[in-house]
Order: C-alpha cells, then sequence, then structure tokens
C-alpha cells in the first residue's frame, strides 16, 4: 500500500512541474500523459533500445564492445526515467554524463539517444490515444519537449565545458613542449624544436631561452633545428634575435642540426648566419661546447661506451 | 592560366597549409629534396608576406607539364595595400615591418622565374615557377 501511495505522489509532483512549462492543456490531460509513459516504461525502453542499437553499426560506437554498449544503454535509459520521474537534472545524470566524458563516449552517443528517445514516446503515446487530431498532437510534442530538451542541455554544456577544459590543458602542455630545455651537462643546454614554428612559438622560444640560460647558469646553448621543417625568413629572424640577446646575457649560441636542404635555402634567402656559430649536427655541436667550456672527451682504455655512444644515439651520424 | 588549387590565406595557420600543398605538388612533379625545401620557402614567405601586409588573399599551384619541360607554378595573390616601388621592395634588406627584409628577393633567388604585379590601393599579383632540373 505505501509503495502505491509512494508512487502516485510522485505523478502529482511530475503533473504540477510540467503544467508550470506549459502554455495550455488540461491537468487531467497531462496527467494523463505522463502515467503513460511512466507505468509503459518496460515497453518505451525496448523500443528505446532497438532504436539505439540501429545507430550501432554505421558510426562512432562500432568500436565499443557489445557488453559494454548494453550495458551503458541500460544505464542511460534508466538516467532518462530518473529524470523524467525527478524532473530535471539529477546527480544520476550528473554521473553519467561525466562518466562518459571520461570514457571518450562521443557527445553524439548521448543526443542521439536522446532523439531516439523522443521518438520512441511520441509514438508511443499517440498509439495509445483514441483520437488523434493537432491540439492533442501539439500537445503530446510540447510535453516529451519538455522532457527531453533541458537534459539536452545540460549534456551539451557539460561536453563542452569539459572539451574547453581539456582543450586549454593541451594548450599549457603543447606550450611546455615546443621550446623545451635541456641541461645536459653543467653550462651546457640544449634546446631541440621540432614542428613549425610560427610567431607565437618564436616569441616562446626567445623567452624560454633567456630564462632557460639564466636558470641552468649555461655558458653555450645548442638549439637544434633538426626537427624545423621550413626555415624563412621569419624563422631565422627570431632565432637571429635570440641568439643575439643571448650573446648579451654573457653566453654563446651554437645553431646545430642545419640539413643540407635547409643550408641551401637559407643561403638563397641571403640571409648572414655568419655572426654566431653553426653546426650541421648536434654531435658536432656537443663537441664545439665542449671546447667552449674548456672540456673535451677523453678516451679511457675499456670504455668505449660512455660519452661517445651517447653523443651517436643523440643523432645517427 | 586556369589555377586548379588555391589555398585562402587569412590567418597565420594557413600559411603552413599552403606549404603543405606546394611541398605535395612539388613532389609528385619530382622536383628534389633542396627544391621541395625552396618551393616550400617561397610559399612561406609569399603567403606571410600576404598575411602581414594584405590581411588577406590566396596561393595558387598549376602544375606545368609540357613536352620538354615540368614544372610548378605558384601564383600569390591579394586585395591589399599593393606595392607603390617595387624595384624598392626587391632590394636586399627593406623592410616596412622590421623584417630582414629578405623575403621577396628571396622568393626570386629561390624559383626560376618571378614577377610582380602590383596596383596601389588594390592589390599585388606575384607570379613564378620553379622548373625541375633535368
Ligand atoms: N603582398 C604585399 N602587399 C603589400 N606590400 C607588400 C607585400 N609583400 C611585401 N610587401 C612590402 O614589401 C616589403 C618587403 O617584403 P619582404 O618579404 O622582402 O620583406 P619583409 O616581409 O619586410 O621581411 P622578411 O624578410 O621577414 O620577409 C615589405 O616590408 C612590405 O612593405
Ligand atoms: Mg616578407
Amino acid at each position: 500500500m505505501a509503495k502505491i501511495l509512494h508512487v502516485s505522489d510522485k505523478h502529482v509532483t511530475i503533473y504540477i512541474k510540467i503544467r508550470g512549462k506549459m502554455q495550455h492543456g488540461g491537468k487531467r490531460m497531462d496527467k494523463h500523459l505522463n502515467s503513460i509513459v511512466i507505468n509503459n516504461s518496460d515497453t518505451i525502453v525496448k523500443d528505446w533500445l532497438v532504436e539505439v542499437s540501429k545507430n550501432r553499426h554505421n558510426d562512432y560506437t562500432s568500436a565499443i564492445s557489445e557488453d559494454l554498449f548494453e550495458s551503458t544503454n541500460r544505464e542511460f535509459v534508466n538516467v532518462i526515467f530518473s529524470s523524467l520521474e525527478k524532473q530535471g537534472i539529477t546527480s544520476e545524470l550528473d554521473d553519467f554524463s561525466e562518466k562518459l566524458i571520461n570514457l571518450g563516449w562521443p557527445l553524439s552517443y548521448l543526443t542521439d539517444g536522446l532523439q531516439a528517445f523522443r521518438r520512441v514516446t511520441i509514438n508511443f503515446i499517440l498509439s495509445q490515444s483514441e483520437k488523434v487530431d493537432s491540439d492533442h498532437l501539439s500537445k503530446v510534442l510540447d510535453m516529451v519537449d519538455n522532457w527531453v530538451d533541458p537534459i539536452i542541455n545540460q549534456l551539451v554544456n557539460e561536453y563542452s565545458g569539459s572539451w574547453e577544459h581539456i582543450v586549454s590543458l593541451q594548450r599549457v602542455a603543447l606550450q611546455e613542449l615546443s621550446a623545451p630545455l635541456i641541461p645536459v651537462m653543467e653550462n651546457i643546454t640544449i634546446m631541440p624544436l621540432i614542428g613549425t614554428i610560427d610567431t607565437e612559438r618564436a616569441k616562446l622560444i626567445m623567452e624560454n631561452l633567456l630564462e632557460g640560460v639564466i636558470k641552468h647558469n649555461a655558458d653555450v646553448v645548442l638549439i637544434d633545428i633538426t626537427g624545423v621543417p621550413v626555415v624563412d625568413t621569419m624563422v631565422a629572424h627570431h632565432i637571429i634575435q635570440a641568439a643575439e640577446a643571448v650573446r648579451l646575457i654573457g653566453s654563446t649560441c651554437i645553431l646545430v642540426g642545419i640539413r643540407p636542404e635547409i643550408a641551401q635555402t637559407i643561403v638563397n634567402l641571403g640571409i648572414d648566419l655568419g655572426k654566431f656559430p653553426t653546426k650541421s649536427s648536434l654531435r658536432k655541436g656537443f663537441q664545439a661546447a665542449l671546447e667552449m667550456t674548456n672540456r673535451k672527451i677523453v678516451h679511457e682504455k675499456g670504455s668505449d661506451e660512455g660519452i661517445e655512444s651517447l653523443l651517436d644515439s643523440l643523432n645517427g651520424e | 592560366m586556369d589555377f586548379q588549387s588555391c589555398v585562402k590565406i587569412n590567418r597565420e595557420w594557413d600559411i603552413v597549409g599552403a606549404r603543405q600543398i606546394g611541398r605535395e605538388h612539388a613532389k609528385k612533379i619530382g622536383f628534389g629534396t633542396v627544391d621541395q625545401a625552396r618551393i616550400a620557402t617561397a610559399i612561406s614567405e609569399l603567403a606571410r608576406n600576404i598575411y602581414l601586409y594584405a590581411d588577406t588573399g590566396k596561393i595558387c599551384f598549376e602544375i606545368i607539364n609540357e613536352i620538354d619541360r615540368k614544372g610548378l607554378w605558384i601564383l600569390a595573390v591579394d586585395n591589399g595595400p599593393g606595392i607603390a616601388d617595387i624595384s624598392q621592395v626587391m632590394e636586399d634588406g627593406f623592410s616596412t615591418s622590421g623584417g630582414l627584409g629578405a623575403g621577396l628577393p628571396g622568393v626570386k633567388r629561390l624559383m626560376d622565374q618571378f614577377d610582380i604585379i602590383s596596383e596601389t590601393g588594390k592589390g599585388t599579383e606575384i607570379r613564378t615557377v620553379k622548373w625541375v632540373r633535368k
């Protein structure tokens, strides 16, 4: 007895909240529609699962295992119903969407699922209605929209929020990667550059270089451009300025990893790199750096491994 | 000439896109590594000039396939402020932006043929060709 009372209580609540959002419609009618959906949740869920499985083959979820797909669908539909019953955003919905975001499920899984729910529910209500006129139809559509739309909005908001968050984190990670400094040895630091250099990155290189030279107390800093695909006048200009700035704070910059074709284009552009030392490879640059800091590689008997092999591993020369 | 593929230059990263497409064409035609680098660099200069001085424009490519020779046409077009004194901008070291002033004279040396058509207030068109060396 108590249980039944509880259920009907809930229906009353739903009915009041929904009514607040609707522009027109009789009380009895709304209550009636609600009961149809809640009382027939089994049938609706079944129809919905069929509908959702149709999406499975042609798209994003095809890589997900059958078991996981089915259990997620069940969880999803339960979350939808609990949102309907509680009329609004529930903590279940929050938890569920957070879980899917973390697992990397696409937003379209959720929005497609909710669209399918909208279709299935409308079809079901209409199939249960004795007479379907335009007035009745528009009430049904209104009501289902009022259920489904807030859930979709909530999910889209949450997804885009987390997406922006990820993008901003990746941006930070990328910035750290884009001009790294490696203090390989006391007074010698290497900055390996890999990938395209745009103006923003060029500025970052300059900043990191100066900061790093001071922080690591470097006498020599090697800029390795082996991995830079194109050295145009903008890149060359920034490198020249960076080297000049390093010189002003009392250190030396050696440009290394100049591939033959890059050497050619730099010459064609008429850019003069004569002001600061350049070396074709990191290995040669490192040897020059050792000399500049009054060190050299000593070959000890029986220990061929060591710096030599370390250097060999730096670039396959 | 009917240019087949064009890349719009609206943002800085479009320069990279133009470069990549140019390099693909160059590879397909049979240019060696050094010439590929020359072509990519020339495109970079032309596209960056568009981005810096004209705001927007486009870089177009056309493969030349004649009986006795093959090559790549590159066309840089913009509706920017134009260039009043062409011989001045072709001097090494001339720059209105604090740059090296090596871009345009550099492109002329990187490529085999080079022409500028420009009208102040209307825009600039730079046509340049690189031939495959036999
Ligand atoms: N598309 C263009 N529209 C208008 N002015 C241009 C255009 N391209 C170049 N210029 C002018 O010609 C000058 C020289 O260009 P150039 O590319 O040789 O050197 P830069 O761009 O100043 O420096 P950088 O060496 O970095 O290329 C520019 O400073 C600019 O005033
Ligand atoms: Mg330029």
